[in-house]
């Protein structure tokens, strides 16, 4: 278990030090692992925004007013005084103990299982258990951010250089063919092959990451093993980010789950190293592979074979429906059916394949741009990390990657998605009903030479960028507002009893997502 | 640390407390801080102790007492450290104090200079340091041991 604990106390220089010393103690002996601010006058270190998110319990051992309480909002608390912590400090860590025991058990009780419409987010959740799930995205997302971002200028960089010829033809990649012969430094494309090639092994990192460090955040190291493998299945099965948080909230339930169970003292000791890891990545794999993957698997050729179908439908129409289906999963199944349609008219080139080819793209570029631009107009509505990302997420989004959205798709994914689907259909829309063309499979601003009405694509692009940043914002600030409207007093936290919040998962997009 | 005193020296550690109450006995470490050049006016120290003790006593479970303050009397972090084998009452829940830490930090103290006092602050729940203290012989060993222990 890990605890986070503030001390502080009217000098402090004396009482302040000695309850954390007894809480560090007091923690080693039973196990767990705490990081202490201590608020007194040598300064003190604050926590970190990970350590936050990823802490079980608080421990507030103070005289004093603790600064900054609304960071502990969303943990189970037990406050007392500072002397407490010194005289009785074990018997503080075994009341950590039993609040995280109840706090997350009421949090995951729906979560792994999450069978829900995305309907359900909208129920009453309750603010301790909806704010510790969002804890745990938001581990996730912190660790996924810094792939997203090289690896996704890795991949602009290489396009830039190499052109976008650079990963064609799809089953035996320009770059994979350069790189495997010698190196030659004197050649652009090679260079831009290598770049490609570095980014592409960034990327492969994405969902793991962001399904391990979920995991992590829910159930500590055991947890990492069962939500890196779930999430590499979610890339072998095609099932993208969203089946990546099925896998990471999978693992982190589950974990939490085997550790409540009593062992023989023989076992104990390699549960944590052997056991828990082999059980849970079992168990995860053969619901990725089986229970996720199939569907997703038959829901990518369905909707394939239904966009298929669907020649002849109106122009403006169906620019609608791709963008709709670029922006829903950016990278999952839905994103990858609309997209191979599109890219499968480009070998038997019809005017209207390049039409639908345009609209894909300048649909696939808005979910980006978006939220870079959702990160400048209101920055306050994003964490520091979100804004970071938002920076990189401008040359992600002109370069036609997608996946610089997922970051924020991830930590937000009722607010975020929604706006950015609605932002890709008027751009697939406008595309459409412009007449933009587009020949070549990718390259985003790097292929606007390439294309007919260069000027309607570009208009489109902004045009939907503007409708996502609007909705999303719009969303995000409802929601910041209901938020405030309802305080929770940090104290109160443990004993908020509040099953409803489990619906409230993101994993409960997914089973829907998969059958759309 | 760059301290340009050390927090302790064997002139400011009593093994042989007089017998007293908390008063007498706080104002008999702090003649000793005076002696040392480190606090500059005793009255106004005692009253800044007297302050703090005022709030909340500050005798701890398992015979410990740690009056102290920031005052503008201290003119560097300092420890006096006394021990009583009458024990003295500190106001903790389980009866008098035996060991007594003096602390004394400038009231405009940087944090650097605090530091010191918090390294010392975590030894003081760890019953080792505690115990070596208890069987220490003579007031230099117990110096050196407290300014080992804190600069570590």
């Amino acid at each position: 278990m890990k605890i986070v604990a503030v001390t502080a106390c009217p000098t402090g220089i004396a009482h302040t030090y000695m309850a954390a010393e007894a809480l560090e103690a007091a923690a080693e002996e039973a196990g767990h692992s705490i990081v202490v601010e201590t608020q007194g006058s040598a300064g003190s270190t604050p926590l970190t925004a990970t350590q936050l998110a990823e802490a079980d319990a608080a421990i507030f051992a103070a005289d004093v007013e603790v600064r900054d309480k609304d960071r502990f909002a969303h943990l189970p608390l037990v406050a007392v005084g500072v002397k407490k912590a010194i005289s009785g400090a074990p018997g503080l860590i075994t009341q950590a103990e039993d609040a995280a025991a109840n706090a997350p058990a009421r949090a995951t009780a729906g979560a792994p299982a999450a069978a829900g419409a995305p309907a359900g987010a909208k129920a009453p959740a309750g603010p301790g258990a909806a704010s510790k799930v969002r804890a745990w995205l938001m581990t996730g997302v912190s660790f996924v951010i810094p792939f997203v971002a090289a690896g996704g200028l890795l991949i602009a960089l290489g396009f830039a250089l190499g052109g976008y010829q650079i990963n064609l033809p799809e089953d035996a990649p320009l770059y994979e063919t350069i790189l495997s012969g010698g190196f030659d430094a004197g050649s652009l494309t090679a260079w831009g092959a290598l770049a490609f090639g570095i980014g592409s092994a960034a990327f492969n990192f994405l969902v793991p990451v962001l399904s391990g460090y979920i995991a992590y955040a829910m159930a500590d190291r055991p947890a990492l093993v069962p939500g890196f493998v779930g999430g590499a299945i979610a890339v072998t099965t095609g099932a993208g980010f969203l089946g990546g948080l099925v896998s990471g909230f999978a693992a982190g339930g589950l974990v939490m789950w085997i550790k409540t169970w009593r062992v023989p003292r023989a076992l104990a000791g390699i549960m944590p190293v052997v056991v828990i890891p082999l059980l849970s990545s079992a168990v995860v794999g053969l619901l990725m592979f089986v229970v996720v993957g199939r569907p997703i698997a038959a829901a990518t050729e369905g909707l394939t074979n239904w966009l298929n179908g669907l020649s002849g439908t109106n122009a403006i129409l169906l620019g609608l429906l791709l963008g709709l289906m670029m922006c829903f999963d950016m990278g999952g199944p839905v994103n990858k059916a609309a997209y191979t349609f599109a890219v499968a008219g480009l070998t038997t080139p019809s005017p209207t394949a390049l039409t639908i080819m345009a609209a894909v793209m300048a649909a696939g570029m808005v979910p980006p741009l978006a939220m870079a631009l959702a990160t400048v107009v209101r920055g306050s509505l994003f964490t520091e990390a979100e804004r970071e990302n938002g920076r990189a997420a401008w040359l992600l989004g002109a370069s036609f990657i997608s996946e610089g959205a997922i970051p924020f798709a991830a930590a937000d994914p009722f607010r975020v998605i929604p706006s950015i689907m609605a932002g890709g259909a008027v751009t697939g829309a406008l595309s459409m009903a412009f007449g933009a063309t587009l020949r070549a499979p990718h390259g985003g601003v790097f292929v606007v030479p390439l294309m007919g009405n260069p000027l309607g694509f570009l208009v489109a692009v902004v045009a939907g960028t503007l409708v996502a940043t609007a909705l999303v914002l719009l969303l995000k600030t409802v929601a910041r507002r209901r938020d405030d409207g309802t305080p929770v007093p940090v104290g109160e936290a443990p004993t908020e009893a509040a099953p409803a919040g489990a619906s409230s998962s993101p994993s409960s997009t997914t089973p829907a997502g998969a059958t759309a | 640390m760059t301290t340009s005193t050390a927090l302790i020296t064997a002139d400011l550690v009593d093994l042989d407390l007089p017998a007293g109450d908390r008063a007498a006995v706080v104002r008999s470490l702090a003649e000793r801080l005076v002696a040392a050049g480190r606090v500059t006016d005793l009255d106004q120290f005692l009253a800044d102790i007297e302050a703090r003790e005022a709030q909340m006593p500050t005798g701890l479970e398992g015979g410990i007492g740690i009056p102290h303050c920031r005052s503008a009397a201290v003119t560097a972090p300092t420890l006096g450290f006394g021990r009583s084998a009458a024990g003295v009452d500190f106001g903790a829940e389980d009866g008098p104090a035996d060991l007594v830490f003096l602390i004394a930090a400038p009231a405009g103290g940087g944090d650097a200079h605090m530091t010191v006092l918090a390294a010392l602050a975590r030894r003081l729940v760890r019953s080792s340091f505690k115990d070596t203290l208890r069987s220490a012989t003579d007031a230099a060993e117990a110096a050196d041991f407290i300014a080992k222990e804190v600069s570590a």
